[in-house]
């Protein structure tokens, strides 16, 4: 790398690769050959940058120079001005909200300033495809350091020490895990990763494959090499294809550099890591669920115990990782469990990444230590809540999770914390609702997910989730009755006490939240059938101002079925009888004359 | 099983023995053998399932329970042009519902059809991870991010 004095870093993340990203990379090259600067200038395709909202994002290094929202157009300009002249595109430069001043370096991005980066450590820095480049940022000596220094008890202790707790959403302590795994004892044992990220609007294990591949690959084989297996398995949404393109190309370079295979680091430790595919079912995050799936069969989940430690993959003692649990691996090995364990909480231990979604400002992917609280998480780094509306909730730890309120905006982020709040980690999304959200129908959309995505093996699970979403349904309808809050919260609770994995038992979480954070709403459509964020369509009524009305026809002309009487110049009116309430004439309408009771 | 009833040709046959015998006819590759069986037929049809069966050595009540587990196996034949939806919790609050339905009125049909010439199908899917682009729809390989209900109409010419 060091023949050139300068990198153009372009975010290949799904997020920038979907906005163009890769015209950008062409266009780059293209310019910089034109300018005869291909020796002096490299362009690198790396993983995300984390500051979706903001993509597709080009950093110039070694300035440090962050641009935002560079168009494939633009790219002329940032070679002719900034690598050529030097100057800097002030137009392309991220500006700070509340000074409106332009900011180059995004270490002074209030973005970027509260956050540590562990898991997330080489993304955005390193192009993935490239091993070396994973080597050049101490990659693989971790691996190095286990085979020839340590003892797999003594790395099993290390990892203990550290604190670390699983970041699927389980939080079991990941050292402990593997010392279970490494104790039973059988002539075949498979470390496995699970990269099955189903729950909608967390995309943090996609982008640790996607940008760092490596350190996945490295931590499983650590893994290996502790409980005594020599088969890794990584189970791949089939969804993800460019995170599944880059794990072959890093599994097959890590092979050519003898650092999967036979015999590492010349040791007698011989590791191998091949994939398996998923096909969507979120049912398959479970452990078990997801070996079933690797086997084969329906991805159904089955009575623990025997744990997977015990039983798994074909019967063997198997290992279950998250993604973003084993990228950090590599990280505690080399600084040290007393290290990690200094970062966090008194339980929660390390960092975690979080995928910031819903109604905020900055959309991104962050990685912050145990123990932030959540006013820091959604308003410093996240900036806020999009066009100034106000912050009514967030939904934590996706469809199994609850769903916070203002009151707990200062609750320091953990494990406990959270579920003491009455949600949960889960595996880290955040979606941030603001007034406009009403929490009866995010309930339903959240049932609605589980109802479709429950295998059917237990009975809570496949029909009280079916009950529930009825009834939610029935109470945004303007149907629902006050004794339908008591059945939704005893329905809730059998359903969390009696089914038999993981999906079910947390499935009622957003509705049993939601009620109590929200009384007040649920009270409001079941006894005086409103909906106060104005959402559910039932509920709504669109009237006519007469005072504002001045006749011209055109909410009549775009009625969809002829519910709007009046003369031309006269004051129209809406039959409510008729109305489907589709908005059309609230849309059309240029002198604010209808309005939503 | 399905109503479509389709006569396989004997390179299909053989592309289906092919796919099997790569992954050593070994029955827990089936949902390996599924993927590449779609990726060539753009679906899975009772009739390749048959096949399947027969060279995994799995019976086919076993091949279609786990076709229809899974969301990303169809049955169903995709339009030339697929259409999904991003339902993902973050594109939702952010207006998917609507997008939705207006790809619904201006095709005519409904999520998980295909239009008559078979031109377009329509899917919702959660989460493609890109949530920053919210909402976002994906027809064929191309991305298309912020839709607004409004856009629709702009987007389905582009494939006329």
């Amino acid at each position: 790398m060091s023949k050139y004095s300068m990198h153009l870093l372009v975010c290949g993340g799904t997020g920038c690769h979907a906005a163009e990203s890769d015209a950008i990379v062409c266009n780059l090259r293209d310019e910089l050959e034109a300018k005869v600067l291909t020796d002096k200038v490299q362009v690198i395709k790396t993983g995300c940058f984390g500051f979706c909202e903001k993509g597709p994002i080009v950093k110039v290094m070694p300035d440090n120079t962050f641009y935002v929202q560079v168009k494939p157009e633009d790219t002329q300009t940032i070679i002719d001005e900034h690598i050529i002249k030097g100057r800097k595109v002030t137009r392309l430069l991220f500006k700070d909200p509340s000074t409106k001043e332009a900011v180059s370096d995004s270490k002074h991005m209030d973005f970027y300033k509260k956050q540590m980066r562990i898991a997330l450590r080489n993304c955005g820095f390193i192009n993935p495809e490239n091993i070396d480049e994973y080597i050049a940022r101490d990659g693989y000596q971790a691996l190095g350091k286990v085979l020839t220094e340590m003892t797999p008890d003594q790395v099993i202790r290390e990892i203990k020490e550290s604190g670390q707790r699983g970041r699927g959403g389980g939080g079991f302590s990941t050292g402990l895990k593997w010392e279970l795994a490494k104790k039973s004892v059988s002539d075949e044992k498979y470390v496995v990763c699970n990269a099955d990220e189903g729950d909608p609007g967390a995309f943090m294990d996609r982008s640790v494959l996607e940008g760092d591949p490596h350190s996945v690959l490295e931590a499983m084989a650590i893994c290996g090499y502790c409980i005594g297996s020599s088969t890794g398995l990584i189970y791949i949404r089939a969804e993800y294809p460019l995170a599944i393109q880059r794990l072959k190309i890093a599994i097959n370079q890590a092979r050519e550099n003898g650092l999967l295979g036979n015999n590492i680091f010349g040791t007698n430790f011989s590791f191998d890591i091949s994939l398996k595919y998923g096909a969507g079912a979120f049912v398959c995050g479970e452990e078990t669920a997801l070996i079933h799936s690797m086997e084969g069969l329906r991805g159904e989940p089955t009575i623990k115990p025997p744990f997977p430690a015990e039983s798994g993959y074909l019967g063997k003692p198997t290992n279950v990782n998250n993604v973003e649990t084993f990228a950090s691996i590599p990280a505690i090995i080399l600084k040290g469990a007393k290290w990690y364990s200094s970062i966090g909480t008194e339980k929660s231990k390390g960092t975690k990444v979080f995928a910031l979604a819903g109604k905020i400002n900055n959309v991104g992917l962050i990685e912050v230590p145990m123990g932030t609280t959540l006013r820091e998480v959604i308003f410093e780094i996240g900036g806020g809540i999009k066009n100034g509306k106000k912050f009514k909730g967030v939904q934590t730890g996706g469809p199994s999770g609850g769903c916070l309120t203002e009151k707990h905006l200062d609750t320091p982020i953990d494990f406990d914390n959270l579920i003491a709040a009455g949600s949960m980690m889960g595996s880290g999304a955040m979606i941030v609702l603001d007034e406009d959200d009403c929490m009866v129908s995010m309930a339903k959309f959240f049932l609605d997910f589980t109802v479709e995505e429950s295998c059917g093996k237990c009975a809570p699970c496949r029909i009280g989730n079916k009950r529930l979403h009825e009834l939610l349904g029935q109470i945004c309808e303007g149907k629902g009755k006050i004794q339908d809050l008591d059945r939704l919260k005893n329905m809730s609770v059998v359903i969390k006490d009696t089914s038999l994995c993981g999906l079910g038992q947390s499935s009622p979480n957003p509705v049993l939240s939601m009620m109590e954070n929200f009384r007040d709403e649920y009270l409001a459509h079941v006894t005086d059938k409103k909906c106060p964020a104005g959402q559910c369509k039932s509920l709504m009524k669109y009237i006519i101002n007469a005072e504002n009305c001045v006749g011209c026809t055109a909410c009549a002309r775009v009625c969809p079925v002829n519910a709007i009487t009046g003369e031309r110049k006269e004051v129209h009116l809406i039959n409510q009888e008729i109305c489907i309430k589709c908005g059309a004439c609230y849309e059309k309408c240029k002198f604010d004359a209808i309005y939503i009771s | 099983m399905s109503s479509i009833k389709i006569e396989l040709r004997k390179e299909d046959v053989d592309f289906i023995k092919e796919t099997c015998s790569k992954f050593n006819n070994d029955s827990q590759e089936l949902i390996n053998v599924l993927h590449g069986c779609q990726e060539h037929f753009g679906y899975l049809p009772a009739e390749v399932q048959e096949v399947i069966s027969e060279y995994l050595n799995v019976p086919v009540a076993k091949i279609y329970g786990v076709v229809t587990f899974y969301s990303f196996f169809t049955m169903i034949p995709k339009g030339k042009h697929p259409i999904s939806i991003c339902m993902g919790t973050a594109c939702y609050v952010r207006g998917a519902e609507k997008v939705l339905e207006e790809f619904k009125k201006e095709l005519g049909i409904k999520v998980g059809e295909s239009t008559k010439d078979n031109k377009f199908s329509l899917s919702s899917l959660r989460c493609v991870g890109a949530c920053g682009l919210a909402p976002v729809v994906l027809v064929g390989d191309k991305t298309y991010g912020r839709v607004a209900p409004d856009d629709v109409k702009g987007i389905l010419k582009e494939y006329e």
